[in-house]
This record gives C-alpha cells, sequence and structure tokens, in this order.
C-alpha cells in the first residue's frame, strides 16, 4: 500500500500542471543568458548576440555608429555606418537614412542612399527609394526600388590581388575595402562617409 | 580586362544586327514560338514557381527592338540606363553584367501611385509635374539609355506628351529609348506586361493586368509623338505590338 501512496507522491500530473505558469516565465528569463551557456550545436545565436537591435517603437534621430550588426525594425532618420558589419532593416523598420555597411538587407522601408562593401539584398516587401553603390545585389519579387546601382567590382578584386602581392605589411594602399574599417576604428568615419 | 571580354562576349552574341536609317519599317521581328534560350528557360521556370506553377501568362518571345537597343549601345560601357520594368533581377543583372549603370522604377505602378488607374484622371497639369518629378528628375542628358516598354500607352495624350518631353530633356544626345505600344487598332484596353530580360534579343513577359489605353497609336501618331527626336523605327510584331526605337 505504501508503494501506491509513494507513487501517488511524487505525481506526474503535478508537475505537468505546474509547470505551465513556471515555464511561461523561465524561458523569457533564460532568453538573455542562453546564449551564452547554450552548447556549440547553436550556431545562429552568436550572430543574435553581437546584433544591436532597434525595436518596433523605438526611434533615433541622428547618427549611428556601430561596430556589431544592426538591427532596425524600429524609426531611424540620419545617418548608419557599420562598415564592417550587416545592418538589416526588419519588416516594421521605417529608415530615413543613408546606411554604409558591409552588408545590408532591407525588409521594410528605406528613403535614403545604401553603400555596401559586399552586398545589398531587397526583400520581397521592402521598399527602397535612393542609390545603391555595391559589389552585389539580390531584388526579390515584389520589392520595390526606385533609384539607380552603381556595382564596384574594382574593389574586391584589388582587395584579394593585393594581400596576395604584398602579404607582409599592409598599409594604407593594400585594400580599398579595408579603409573604410580603420576610418570607422578611429572615428572618422561620418565625414568621409558623406560625398 | 572585364569590360573588354564582356563586350568581345556582347558582340558574339549580338551579331550582326541591320542598322537601318530612321523612320524605316522592320520586318516582323517577333517570333513567340522562338526556342527560348537557356536564360529565358531559367527566368521562365523561377518566375513560374513565384506563380506557383502557373505559366499561362508567361511567354518569351524575341524582340527585334530590343536587340536594336543594344546593338547601338554596344561596345560601350559605364552608361546609365533607365530600366521602367520595376526592379528585378533579371534586368538588372543583364545590365549590370554589360557594364552599365542601372537606374530602375516602375511606371506603370507610379502611374497608378499618382493617378489612379484611369487615363483620364492624368491631365491635372500640377500632378503631372509632381510625376514628372517623381519620376524622370535626372540631370540633363544624363541618360544614355531608357527602357520604357509598354508603359507609356497607359498615359494620356497631355501626361505622356509632357513625359516624352521630360525624357527628351534628361537623355543625352544619340541616347536610345525603347518603347512598346499595341498596334491594335482602337483597342481600348490593353494588357500591361512584366519585361524580363533574357538575353540581348529575348524577352520574358508575364502578364500583370490589363489597363485602359492612354489613346489610339498608329505610326503616325508615334513619329508625331517623337518628332523632337532624331530618328524613329518602328518594328512590327505578330503580337499586334509596335517596338519602337526612338533616338534621341
Amino acid at each position: 500500500m505504501s508503494m501506491w501512496n509513494k507513487k501517488e507522491d511524487p505525481p506526474a500530473p503535478r508537475p505537468a500542471s505546474a509547470p505551465p505558469a513556471a515555464t511561461v516565465n523561465v524561458p523569457e528569463i533564460k532568453k538573455e543568458p542562453t546564449p551564452v551557456s547554450s552548447t556549440p550545436f547553436r550556431t545562429p545565436e552568436p550572430d543574435s548576440r553581437n546584433t544591436a537591435t532597434i525595436g518596433k517603437s523605438v526611434k533615433i534621430i541622428g547618427q549611428i555608429f556601430t561596430k556589431e550588426d544592426l538591427y532596425v525594425d524600429g524609426d531611424v532618420e540620419g545617418t548608419i555606418e557599420s562598415q564592417e558589419n550587416k545592418v538589416t532593416v526588419g519588416p516594421n523598420g521605417r529608415v530615413q537614412a543613408s546606411i554604409r555597411a558591409r552588408e545590408v538587407i532591407i525588409l521594410g522601408q528605406v528613403q535614403g542612399n545604401v553603400e555596401t562593401s559586399d552586398k545589398v539584398d531587397i526583400r520581397k516587401d521592402a521598399r527602397l527609394v535612393g542609390d545603391i553603390t555595391t559589389s552585389r545585389i539580390s531584388i526579390e519579387d515584389g520589392a520595390l526600388f526606385k533609384g539607380s546601382i552603381d556595382i564596384k567590382k574594382a574593389e574586391p578584386k584589388a582587395a584579394a590581388a593585393a594581400p596576395a602581392a604584398a602579404p607582409a605589411p599592409s598599409p594604407a594602399v593594400a585594400t580599398p575595402a579595408q579603409q573604410p574599417y580603420s576610418t570607422v576604428a578611429t572615428g572618422a568615419g561620418a565625414p568621409a562617409a558623406k560625398r | 580586362m572585364l569590360t573588354g571580354k564582356l563586350r568581345s562576349i556582347f558582340r558574339r552574341e549580338n551579331g550582326p544586327a541591320s542598322h537601318g536609317s530612321s523612320h524605316a519599317k522592320g520586318p516582323a521581328g517577333s517570333q513567340p514560338g522562338a526556342a527560348p534560350s537557356a536564360n529565358a528557360a531559367r527566368i521562365m521556370a523561377a518566375a513560374a514557381s513565384r506563380k506557383g506553377g502557373k505559366k499561362d501568362t508567361l511567354q518569351t518571345r524575341q524582340s527585334r527592338g530590343l536587340e536594336q537597343f543594344f546593338f547601338n549601345v554596344r561596345d560601350i560601357v559605364g552608361l546609365s540606363i533607365l530600366d521602367c520594368a520595376g526592379a528585378n533581377q533579371d534586368n538588372i543583372d543583364f545590365l549590370i553584367n554589360l557594364g552599365h549603370k542601372v537606374y530602375s522604377q516602375d511606371l506603370v505602378r507610379n502611374l497608378d501611385d499618382a493617378f489612379g488607374r484611369d487615363p483620364a484622371e492624368q491631365t491635372n497639369p500640377s500632378r503631372i509635374e509632381y510625376f514628372l518629378k517623381q519620376n524622370f528628375e535626372y540631370p540633363p542628358e544624363a541618360l544614355d539609355g531608357v527602357l520604357l516598354w509598354d508603359s507609356l500607352q497607359f498615359m494620356s495624350p497631355a501626361l505622356l506628351n509632357a513625359t516624352v518631353e521630360r525624357l527628351y530633356d534628361v537623355m543625352r544626345p544619340k541616347a536610345y529609348l525603347l518603347a512598346f505600344f499595341t498596334a491594335t487598332e482602337r483597342a481600348t484596353q490593353v494588357p500591361s506586361h512584366a519585361f524580363r530580360i533574357a538575353d540581348n534579343k529575348t524577352i520574358v513577359l508575364a502578364e500583370r493586368d490589363v489597363r485602359n489605353a492612354g489613346q489610339v497609336f498608329n505610326n503616325r501618331n508615334l513619329e508625331k509623338l517623337f518628332g523632337k527626336f532624331e530618328s524613329v523605327k518602328f518594328f512590327l510584331t505578330r503580337e499586334s505590338l509596335r517596338e519602337v526605337i526612338v533616338r534621341r
């Protein structure tokens, strides 16, 4: 009989009914630490950890400089500069700014010029009014784009050729593609960004 | 290096093309039944997959007008080409691979935004000016080529004349313009298409919708419309289409 009681004590149903309330709270709290402690199986998480986010309800007027990836889902007016990194304008993002980055992905609305050293990706329902200067471009059907596209193919070649030719020191001459990175690091990128 | 290679490839693909005098009426240049090129087949397959497998609204055809357009800008890189078909990857890739700078906009969609769908609404001078400012605000003589596709035929006479006038201003001398007009007399409703460039003489068309024609076009109308330009050349196609190459 005691055996029966014991079985009832650690009842399986109890944890089942109790946890829902507990688990609802726990994941919210754990969301932040999990990327740190998560096992190496989760490869995409470092990306999200290194991404600064401007949320839906945030509006920023001014200049944004960042050395990590940036996800904009709110409103930004001014300039965005993240030359070594990726800038993503989310579906709710409304950007009235020029953007300079390594890579730009647009899912929302952008009014302003976009300049990247690598790639511009304009997704299905995105809207971009402005001029693009990039090495590669991808536009999905359904995207609205109004402006010009200027492809700079020489940069990657020069960047690839220069280190091969002179691998030892790489001063300013070495790679045009790397020059902007150094300017960002010194914080002098903003004035240089303007034509 | 790259541009030289592109030029030679382009020349090979293009081959000898008749470079007729102005106002020459070309032969039926369209071959709807022609076997699509590999690129055209790829574009059609991709477009069909986006449309859930529907291929009925897609067609591939050869375009003498497009061939002439690219023949005229052959051997030159770094041109500024305005593509009014709306941004699509195929056109952008094609033009960029030729070494040109691409200006892109969807003129038919912008027409709707500015005036609605009825050409009768396209008479207000201030709205016309607004439309021109929104769509053709380029420095004088900035464009080396304009691909208008079928957008002009949905404009009322007032808007059409103003648009052509503005195009004259923003195109550099000797620049070329390509436009398609229905050759069906008294056509009040005309299908609107999305155009994708498969190669220098092949386009893939996807029907967007059917719209009210802005006016009836015939050769005389068109010659009068582009009277300020240096030359106008027509290609009558089997699909009752006038392909028009205009030289500034």
